[in-house]
């Protein structure tokens, strides 16, 4: 199989089919697909389309303005600050991809159990693995540690992936959109990308992982959706009192506060609150950083059980763990929300992946994993593409079989965490109570439970 | 050929009827069957005409072509897999028809003739409409991968025939129903298939529901076709098609029924043959001995 191959022999089994010298020199300066933008979600797009015997029949480029790293922070050395929970569903499409090992304990944390409650202690919820009959719910590894693991893999591919960086993506030319005749007659037409250094690259199909302000969504001319929360978010590395195997996360008055396990015994904390308290918390000593995450997570009431719920079927709230400065950590920073979305996914020959096509809110992690799901369902595209002589490029493709499967899901999912973080903004009064009874009657509903479990795992 | 010169020839379809008996060479055609004469014509000259009104539109999936574009994923697994099957590939891989050499009678656009290239096929598409074939060529021409496997020519199966040539495997797709002589025209397909190849052959059964659908529905109240694309009395029952291809040497290998969803438009296949089928055949490798 070409897969198999070295990379240097490449341009000549392409030219082998060839039928004429000049078309098999054009072919050699194609790529099948060029992905702009080598983060966590390109770079893993890149490793999961050479996972599948079919699509790692293409040839693929990823290109960044940064080099990939490759070196993750050496175990026992305090975590980075910039996190993600990966879900079961993500977890399996790194292991596919053969990226999984470099990031698997002890280079990231498992979590067995999720609490979610609030500062007026009108209800929670906590979910256990074992619920669901899973070892674990999900994982937290460093960004870091997430983007070397991809790198190296994709190092050892370099049978179907090139890379290109430093390469600064300037302009993007696509096939016409509207579906007149020429533009019909044209589809076959190359994509053309355009570096900041005067180099081209052709391509059948352009993908833009380049994050929330993708230059390649800008080209495009695709119109974006956004609003800012007027909140910000502070990670920092922290220790615990006793070892963490939950997720936690409350609902403060200005907005969640999470603490998720990471290696090593460590813990990280993502604080969403109002810019004003953000540049407060940011200026603290680590040590008052702490204390200020301890009355966050201790203060205010906790939750009294639901005596209308039957107690068989609900699993006890936990007190959250004290937790204290990280020695060697760097100091909490701050950076600011916001949720955007991108109207489309795709133009013919362009398919928008991760953060380039929606940002949201850190709430519950989802962000990278929604990123990573596209992933999932643009290698199926594919290979189903390979599969059936179809243009990889093609609109009706990228529409039916990637757009439009993911934008529902995608949606969905950010009017969920939006409209739970408004849901959870206002502290007092009737809403606080019918805000704690529904959380309880989720905790007691083992059903619905299964269910919103199931989909935070990526699994439903 | 350039892209202006192909659509403004398209453009004038609608008033010469000339081109189905002139073959004329075409964009990407250089083989001596442009050159002839309409000896062995099969292609009757009304229909001709009618499909050359849609030449243009090939490629608009929202055309009036767009069944096609929407079926073309279909009809390419069930080709790719029958062609594997009589040539002993896996079929789920990477271009599993490389090398092979595919005759696409009555290409059109180049639809189909594309998807098998992707697939790594070398393919030869014939059509005795010049536009459709110029369409197909100026198409095929801005992907050097697709360029490299497709030769589109505008001529008849029977001119091919005369000349001798032969194929690893040989497909009509929706085009049987537009042939004035239909023995003939199976006849054709085998003789141009090589001892051990395969023929694939799809088109729309004769059946009421087949004139519900195709006649009444598709082209008079969805407008999905020009009126008086189909004639219903021209559809062949697969009984019909299964006779015509075996009295010709090739045998029957499988079936199926495609069904459209009317609402997503997606087609799947089915064992319900009463609108549009596929069949493929296989011309047997003993052959060989007395051409
Ligand atoms: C502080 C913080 C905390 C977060 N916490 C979580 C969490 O706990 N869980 C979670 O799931 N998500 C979290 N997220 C979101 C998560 O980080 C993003 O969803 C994720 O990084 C998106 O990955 P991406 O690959 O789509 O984009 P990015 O990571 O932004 O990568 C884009 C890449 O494109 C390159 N690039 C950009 N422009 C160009 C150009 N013009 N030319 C060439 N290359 C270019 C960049 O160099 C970069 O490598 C958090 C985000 C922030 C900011």
């Amino acid at each position: 199989m070409k897969g198999m191959l070295p990379h240097l022999s490449r341009g000549q089994l392409l030219c082998s089919y060839g039928r004429s010298l000049s078309s098999a020199a054009a072919l050699d300066s194609i790529y099948d697909v060029a992905i702009i933008g080598g983060g966590m979600v390109g770079s893993a797009l890149a490793c999961a389309l050479g996972r599948s015997p079919l699509t790692e029949g293409l040839r693929v480029l990823v290109l960044d303005r940064a080099p990939l790293p490759e070196v993750s922070t050496p175990l026992g050395e305090a975590p980075e600050l910039r996190v993600s929970t990966l879900t079961p569903a993500s977890v399996r499409l790194f292991s596919e991809a053969g990226a999984w090992d470099d990031m698997a304990p002890p280079r990231s944390a498992p979590f067995q159990h999720m609490q979610v409650w609030d500062f007026g202690g009108n209800g929670f919820v906590r979910y256990s693995a074992a619920t669901a009959g899973l070892p674990v719910m999900g994982y937290v590894a460093e960004n870091r540690v997430i983007q070397a693991a991809l790198g190296k893999r994709l190092k050892q591919r370099t049978d179907f992936v090139d890379f290109m960086s430093p390469a600064v993506l300037q302009s993007l030319t696509l096939p016409a959109y509207a579906p007149d005749i020429q533009a019909g007659v044209q589809s076959n037409t190359l994509a053309e990308v355009g570096l900041e250094s005067g180099q081209t690259i052709k391509a059948r199909l352009v993908v833009g992982a380049d994050g929330a302000r993708s230059r390649t969504r800008q080209l495009a001319d695709l119109r974006t959706f956004s609003w800012s929360y007027h909140q910000r978010g502070i990670v920092a590395t922290v220790r615990t009192e006793r070892p963490n195997d939950t997720a936690w996360q409350r609902f403060l008055g200005t907005g969640p506060l999470a603490l998720l396990p990471v290696r090593d015994g460590y813990s990280n904390v993502v604080w969403s609150t109002s810019v004003a308290e953000a540049a407060r918390l940011e200026a603290l000593t680590p040590q008052e950083f702490a204390l200020n995450v301890n009355q966050a997570l201790q203060g205010g009431s906790m939750p009294a059980r639901n005596p209308m719920l039957p107690r068989a079927s609900s699993e006890d709230f936990a007190p959250p763990p004290t937790v204290f400065a990280a020695e060697g950590a760097k100091t909490q920073q701050s950076f600011p929300l916001a949720l955007l979305g991108s109207g489309r996914y795709v133009r013919p020959r362009l398919a928008l992946i991760g953060d380039a096509a929606h940002v949201v809110h850190p709430l519950a992690g989802q962000g990278v994993n929604l990123g990573f799901a596209d992933v999932q369902q643009l290698v199926d595209a594919l290979a189903h593409a390979v599969e059936t002589g179809r243009d990889i490029g093609e609109l009706g493709l990228l529409q039916d079989m990637y757009e439009s499967p993911r934008q529902q899901e995608n949606a969905s999912m950010m009017t969920a965490l939006d409209g739970l973080k408004r849901v959870f903004e206002p502290q007092d009064g009737l809403l606080a109570s019918l805000r704690g009874l529904g959380l309880d009657m989720i905790n007691g509903s083992s059903v619905m439970k299964r269910q919103i479990m199931k989909y935070a795992m990526g699994i439903a | 050929m350039s892209m202006g010169a192909a659509l403004s020839s398209s453009r004038g379809v609608h008033t010469s009827r000339r081109t189905h008996d002139v073959p004329q060479p075409s964009a990407a055609g250089t083989s001596a069957a442009a050159a002839q004469g309409p000896a062995g014509q099969s292609m009757d000259a009304q229909e001709v005409a009618k499909f050359e009104a849609m030449a243009s539109e090939w490629w608009d999936p929202d055309g009036p072509n767009g069944a096609l574009h929407t079926m073309n994923p279909l009809r390419t697994q069930f080709a790719r897999d029958a062609i594997c099957l009589a040539h002993g590939r896996e079929a789920r891989t990477v271009q599993p028809l490389r090398d092979l050499s595919v005759l696409d009678v009555g290409c059109g656009g180049g639809l189909f003739s594309e998807a098998l290239a992707r697939l790594g096929a070398d393919v030869t598409g014939v059509d005795t409409s010049a536009t459709a074939i110029s369409v197909a060529a100026t198409h095929a021409q801005a992907d050097p991968a697709v360029a490299s496997r497709t030769h589109y020519q505008n001529a008849t199966a029977e001119q091919l025939q005369q000349q001798g040539a032969h194929f690893d495997a040989v497909v009509a797709s929706e085009v049987i129903e537009h042939v004035s002589n239909v023995p003939e025209f199976c006849a054709s397909l085998v003789a141009l298939t090589r001892p051990g190849g395969s023929i694939v052959v799809s088109t729309i059964n004769r059946t009421n529901r087949s004139y519900a659908v195709a006649i009444v529905g598709a082209e008079q109240i969805m407008g999905l076709l020009p009126k008086g694309t189909h004639q219903w009395e021209r559809f062949i029952t697969p009984e019909e098609l299964q006779e015509h291809i075996e009295r010709a040497g090739a045998e029957r290998i499988g079936d199926s029924g495609m069904v459209m969803n009317p609402f997503t438009g997606h087609w799947t296949f089915s064992a319900d043959k009463a609108v549009n089928y596929i069949m493929s055949f296989r011309k047997p490798a003993e052959q060989q001995r007395n051409p």
